[in-house]
C-alpha cells in the first residue's frame, strides 16, 4: 500500500466508558474503533468482517446508538459510552437475547453473532415487542453466511417475549432458568409469516 | 489480516472559522467528516489520500435541526439519518425525506451517516438527493469567500464531485415550507428490501390546484441513470395542468425514460435502468398526488 507521510501524527490518549467501566486507551487517528477494542484493550468479542460496514459483525452501541465499529475512529470514541458484546450478560446471567440464542440454536459458525445479539439489543431497546418485518429490517445490516436468518429472527422475537412476560420485563438480565414463554410449534407458525 | 488505513492528523473543531481555517491549510489534503460511513471506506481503499480529516460534528451550525412554517426545514450537514427521520416536524412535513433517510444503509449506518455527507459524497444513488432535488432544497456552504447557497440540483457535477472547493464546507441544506396541497414521495429498486443501492431511484413532487385535482406544479428527479443524481425538466411540462391521470403519468414515465443516461454495471443493465426509470416515476407520482390530497401514504418496506 501506498504509504503517507504525514508530520505530526501524534497518538492520543482517549477516555471511555466501555461496559459501564471507564476505560483508556492510546491510538494513533487512523485507528477504529474496531482495532481500539480488539487490539488495543483485548475485547476481541467485536469481530471484524467486511471492514467497510456492510456486515455488521463489529456492531457496538456508541452513547446508546448502534453503528459499525469499523467505521467510528478510535478518537471519536473520547468521552462517548461504548457497550460491545462482553457488555450484555450480567451477574444474574445471560442477556435475554443471548439466552435465546442458545435455546433456539440461533448460529453456527458464530462469527456474525457478537454482532447480531448487540443489533438486535439495539431493537428491543427502543421496541421491546417488534414483528416479525420489524426484526427482519432493522437485521438487515447485519450478514449471517450459515444460518439463512430464520433461527436468529426467531431468537430475537423469543427474547423480547421473554423479556416482556417476565416479572419487571424492564429488567434487562434473566437468569439462566429462564423458560421459554411458547412452544415451538408456536415459534415455527409464527416464524412463516410476513409483518 | 486486517487492512490498514492511511495515517492523518484528526482535528475536532467546535467553530465554523476554525473549520474552514484548517481545510484551507492543507489545501485538497485535508476532508471533513461527519459520520464517516464513506469516508472511512475510502480512505482504507485509498481512492484519495489526506494529511488531515476535520470532524465537523462538534461545530454547532452544522447540528441544527429545525423547522418553522415560513423559513421551512434546515438541516445541519452533519445531522445523522436517525434525527433526521425521528424529527416530528420532518415526518409531518417532509415524508418523501424520511422515505430516503431511512433507506440509506442499515440502522447502524443510519446512526451515522448524514446527509451532507450523502450529497458531499456525490453518489449517482445517493438516496437522499433525488428527494431533495424535488423539494427544490439549497445547499448552504461557507468558505473563505463567506456564504452562498447553491440549488442542490446543480450541487453533484460527476459521480463523486461536487461544485465545493476544497477550501468550503457544507454547512446545511435547507428545504423551504411545504406548498398548500403538496406532497412528495422517494422510492427505488432493490433486490433485496433494505440495505442495498439503487438500481434505479425516482422522487416526485407535486401541488395541486386550488380545486384539489389538477396538479398546479410538478418536479420529478431520478437517482442511479445517469452520471449525478438526475432533474428531469421535461415531467413538469406534461403533468402541470392535467389530473395526474394514467396518461399523464405515462408522459412524466416517458420524460423519465428519455432523459436517463444509464449504464449497464453489477446492479443492472442500461435497459432494465431505463425501464425502471420509468416505473418508479409514475410509483413516485402516485405517491406524491396521494400525500398532495392529504391521504395518509405510508410505502412498504
Amino acid at each position: 500500500m501506498v504509504v503517507t507521510e504525514v508530520s505530526r501524527i501524534t497518538r492520543t490518549l482517549v477516555s471511555t466508558l466501555i461496559n459501564g467501566e471507564e476505560t483508556e486507551f492510546i491510538c494513533e487517528p487512523r485507528q477504529s474503533l474496531l482495532e481500539c477494542l480488539r487490539d488495543g484493550i483485548g475485547l476481541t468479542g467485536t469481530k471484524e468482517g467486511c471492514n467497510d460496514g456492510n456486515c455488521g459483525a463489529c456492531s457496538v452501541l456508541m452513547d446508546g446508538r448502534l453503528v459499525n465499529s469499523c467505521l467510528v475512529l478510535g478518537v471519536e470514541a473520547q468521552g462517548a459510552e461504548i457497550m460491545t458484546v462482553e457488555g450484555m450478560a450480567g451477574p444474574a446471567g445471560l442477556h435475554p437475547l443471548q439466552q435465546a440464542f442458545l435455546e433456539q440454536a440461533a448460529l453456527q459458525c458464530g462469527i456474525c453473532t457478537p454482532g447480531f445479539l448487540v443489533a438486535a439489543k439495539a431493537l428491543l431497546d427502543q421496541n421491546p415487542n417488534p414483528t416479525e418485518h420489524e426484526v427482519r429490517f432493522w437485521l438487515a445490516g447485519n450478514l449471517c453466511r450459515c444460518t439463512g436468518y430464520d433461527k436468529i429472527v426467531r431468537a430475537v422475537l423469543e427474547a423480547a417475549r421473554m423479556r416482556t412476560a417476565a416479572p419487571g420485563a424492564s429488567g434487562v438480565h434473566v437468569g439462566n432458568g429462564a423458560e421459554p414463554v411458547k412452544s415451538s410449534a408456536d415459534r415455527n407458525g409464527n416464524a412463516n409469516g410476513k409483518g | 489480516m486486517r487492512a490498514g488505513m492511511q495515517n492523518f492528523e484528526y482535528v475536532r473543531p467546535s467553530d465554523l472559522s476554525t473549520a474552514l481555517a484548517l481545510l484551507a491549510e492543507k489545501n485538497g489534503k485535508a476532508r471533513a467528516m461527519a459520520g464517516g460511513t464513506d469516508l472511512l471506506v475510502q480512505l482504507r481503499a485509498e481512492r484519495f489520500s489526506l494529511e488531515r480529516v476535520v470532524d465537523v460534528k462538534a461545530i454547532p451550525e452544522l447540528n441544527d435541526l429545525r423547522f418553522d412554517t415560513k423559513g421551512g426545514l434546515t438541516i445541519g450537514a452533519a445531522v445523522p439519518f436517525y434525527r433526521i427521520y425521528g424529527d416530528r416536524n420532518v415526518a409531518a412535513h417532509y415524508p418523501a425525506i424520511v422515505d430516503a433517510a431511512s433507506i440509506v444503509g442499515g440502522v447502524g449506518i443510519q446512526g451515522r451517516a448524514t446527509i451532507g455527507g450523502n450529497l458531499c459524497n456525490a453518489s449517482p444513488s445517493g438516496d437522499t438527493i433525488p428527494a431533495l432535488i424535488v423539494l427544490g432544497a439549497q445547499a448552504v456552504v461557507v468558505g473563505p469567500q463567506g456564504e452562498r447557497t447553491i440549488p442542490v440540483e446543480q450541487f453533484c457535477i460527476a459521480p463523486g464531485t461536487t461544485l465545493l472547493k476544497a477550501t468550503e464546507l457544507l454547512v446545511s441544506v435547507r428545504v423551504p415550507s411545504p406548498e398548500a396541497r403538496s406532497g412528495a414521495h422517494y422510492l427505488r429498486f432493490i433486490p433485496r428490501n433494505e440495505m442495498d443501492i439503487a438500481v434505479a431511484g425516482a422522487a416526485a413532487w407535486v401541488a395541486l390546484a386550488e380545486d384539489g385535482k389538477s396538479i398546479a406544479d410538478a418536479r420529478l428527479a431520478l437517482a442511479s441513470v445517469a452520471p449525478t443524481p438526475l432533474y428531469v425538466d421535461a415531467a413538469r411540462g406534461v403533468l402541470v395542468g392535467t389530473d395526474g391521470s394514467e396518461e399523464a403519468l405515462e408522459a412524466a414515465a416517458e420524460a423519465a425514460r428519455l432523459a436517463a443516461r444509464p449504464i449497464t454495471d453489477m446492479r443492472g443493465t442500461e435497459k432494465q435502468r431505463r425501464h425502471l426509470a420509468g416505473v418508479l416515476s409514475k410509483r413516485a407520482l402516485r405517491g406524491a398526488l396521494a400525500r398532495a390530497r392529504g391521504e395518509q401514504y405510508a410505502p412498504a418496506h
